[in-house]
């Protein structure tokens, strides 16, 4: 056992931990800013933490560089959803609740 | 993969296949649906076939999910309620009965077939001949590259068909716009769009080259593609062209076009479709990109559905 | 055990008998092109999932399904389109599409 052994399960259930707060606020909270504001932060932190135990699990400079990628492109894609659809939620441009 | 994981991913699959199916408003069906897919992805990644994977969730639940909302948004303009008509209870349970009834027999089916992989060691022993490491790539471009030719003339068809539904006054005009207005966060879209389409380009071209050797291919490099023509479409940095646009046409064309003139020359050497030996490679790779480029901008141009006429808001 | 290593192609026989479920009793036709796309889902899953080896999948049923995939996104997009002009044709006054002059008229 080396200390990545410990390092990797501990990130996955930290970002585990936070996709789990991300979920609950997503389910538990009022409307939409609050949502997003549950969904955007959590979340992107969540996958973060479990894109570095990714990346320290796989050990190579190449993967960790490609994990890297792949979590700077799903940040870019919330940060832009989120703003589009907290503008959806402000201009109320769609009465379209899902019960 | 363990049996739990398996178990728990196949619930989750069936469960939210049928909240797709039964939900009644459709953008949460729709939604589920997407939902569906990517989990659909993830049970590709635990049969280790990466490469439907992939394409399954770029396709199955990326693509066709935009589909349907577009399509839900669109027959909303135009009136449509999208709610269902309620069925008689009597005609609901005689189909449940009829469904699950099929499901047992086409699940009893299954079970009488062993699940093995009897192609993979023959295919795996022929890959070294074709210079190429991935053995989904290898089928699709070599062992059965005539079903793969046939796949993007359907798929080129599938577009005609799309297009010839728009109205006599509406061609060649270009389909209707996605673009964001203003208010809906025109800005942020455009600033997107403009950043996603080039890195699109890398990543598909990334994608095909590696797909030589690892997972990954014309199909996803394709819809790769495809995804960024659309955001940047929606960003308005890039409009739809006309259906009369020479480059478009070359576009479209170029993939098909390319495998049929290399299969062509095939015949030449020996039979239609065949590599000249130590050209394998770069033949497939030659194929591939510029499939890649077909597949992406037929799959883009397919969701924008038909030519409107210019002054009709789609 | 014969139910664990049929486990995914089992879940699709469940997908195609769900699928055909909703198709049958959706009365709406793009809620019915969904039903459809599951179905085609369930189908992907036995091609695969029948393939399955011991620690790999068999590459020939995996390319069938990539194209089985691509396939069935064009269909989709032929059935929206369709179901969009239908609905286009049905809202317009009189029965006829204002904007037709190709003498297609329903």
């Amino acid at each position: 056992m080396t200390i990545t052994d410990y390092i990797i399960p501990t990130l996955l259930y930290t970002g585990v931990f936070f996709y789990a707060a991300g979920s609950l606020g997503l389910l538990r909270f009022r409307d939409a800013e609050t949502r997003l504001h549950a969904l955007t932060k959590a979340d992107n932190v969540g996958l973060g933490f479990v894109a570095l135990a990714a990346a320290l699990h796989w050990g190579s400079v190449t993967a960790a560089v490609k994990i890297a990628a792949v979590w700077l492109f799903a940040l870019m894609a919330a940060g832009v959803t989120a703003q589009l659809m907290a503008r959806r939620a402000k201009t109320g441009a769609e009465q379209d609740t899902i019960e | 993969m363990t049996l739990a994981f398996d178990l728990i991913l196949c619930l989750m699959i069936i469960g939210t296949a049928a909240s797709a199916l039964l939900m009644r408003n459709a953008l949460a069906a729709i939604v589920f649906f997407i939902v569906f897919g990517n989990l659909l992805g993830l049970a590709w990644l635990a049969m280790d076939a990466v490469n439907v994977a992939m394409a399954e969730i770029a396709i199955g639940a990326g693509v066709t999910g935009v589909l349907l909302i577009l399509a839900r948004q669109r027959l909303m303009a135009l009136g449509d309620d999208l709610v269902c008509d309620e069925m008689p209870g009597w005609l609901r349970a005689g189909a449940l009965v009829a469904c699950a009834g099929f499901a047992a027999l086409v699940g009893a089916a299954v079970l009488s077939v062993a699940p093995s992989d009897d192609l993979g060691g023959p295919i795996a022993a022929l890959m070294p001949s074709l210079g190429i490491e991935n053995p989904v790539t290898g089928v699709l471009l070599a062992f059965r590259a005539y079903d793969t030719l046939l796949e993007t003339f359907v798929l080129l068809g599938a577009l005609v068909a799309v297009w010839s539904l728009a109205p006599g006054t509406a061609w060649p005009h270009p389909p209707a716009t996605l673009a964001l207005t203003e208010r809906e966060g025109h800005g942020v879209a455009a600033a997107f769009g403009r950043l996603l389409l080039p890195l699109a380009l890398v990543m598909a071209a990334y994608l095909v080259w590696t797909g030589s050797d690892l997972p990954g291919g014309a199909f996803q490099a394709g819809t790769v593609l495809a995804g960024g023509l659309i955001i940047a479409v929606i960003g308005g940095a890039v409009l739809w062209p006309r259906g009369d646009n020479r480059l478009l046409r070359v576009a479209l064309v170029l993939g098909p076009a390319v495998f049929l003139t290399i299969g062509l020359a095939g015949i030449a050497l020996g039979r239609f479709l065949f590599y000249p030996p130590g050209f394998e490679k770069a033949l497939i790779v030659a194929i591939e990109y510029s499939l890649a480029l077909s597949i992406g901008v037929t799959l883009a141009l397919q969701l924008a559905g038909p030519p409107v006429t210019p002054d009709h808001k789609g | 055990m014969a139910i664990v290593e049929h486990l995914y192609p089992l879940t699709g026989a469940v997908l195609v008998g769900l699928g055909l479920y909703g198709f049958l009793t959706l009365r709406h036709p793009l809620r019915q092109l969904l039903a459809v796309n599951v179905v085609g889902a369930g189908i992907f899953l036995i091609l695969g999932g029948l393939g399955r080896g011991a620690d790999s999948t068999d590459p020939f049923p995996q390319a069938l399904v990539i194209t089985g995939i691509v396939v069935a996104v064009a269909l989709t997009a032929f059935g929206a389109a369709l179901i969009l002009r239908v609905a286009e044709d049905e809202r317009a006054p009189d029965g006829t599409a204002a904007d037709d002059t190709n003498g297609n008229h329903p």
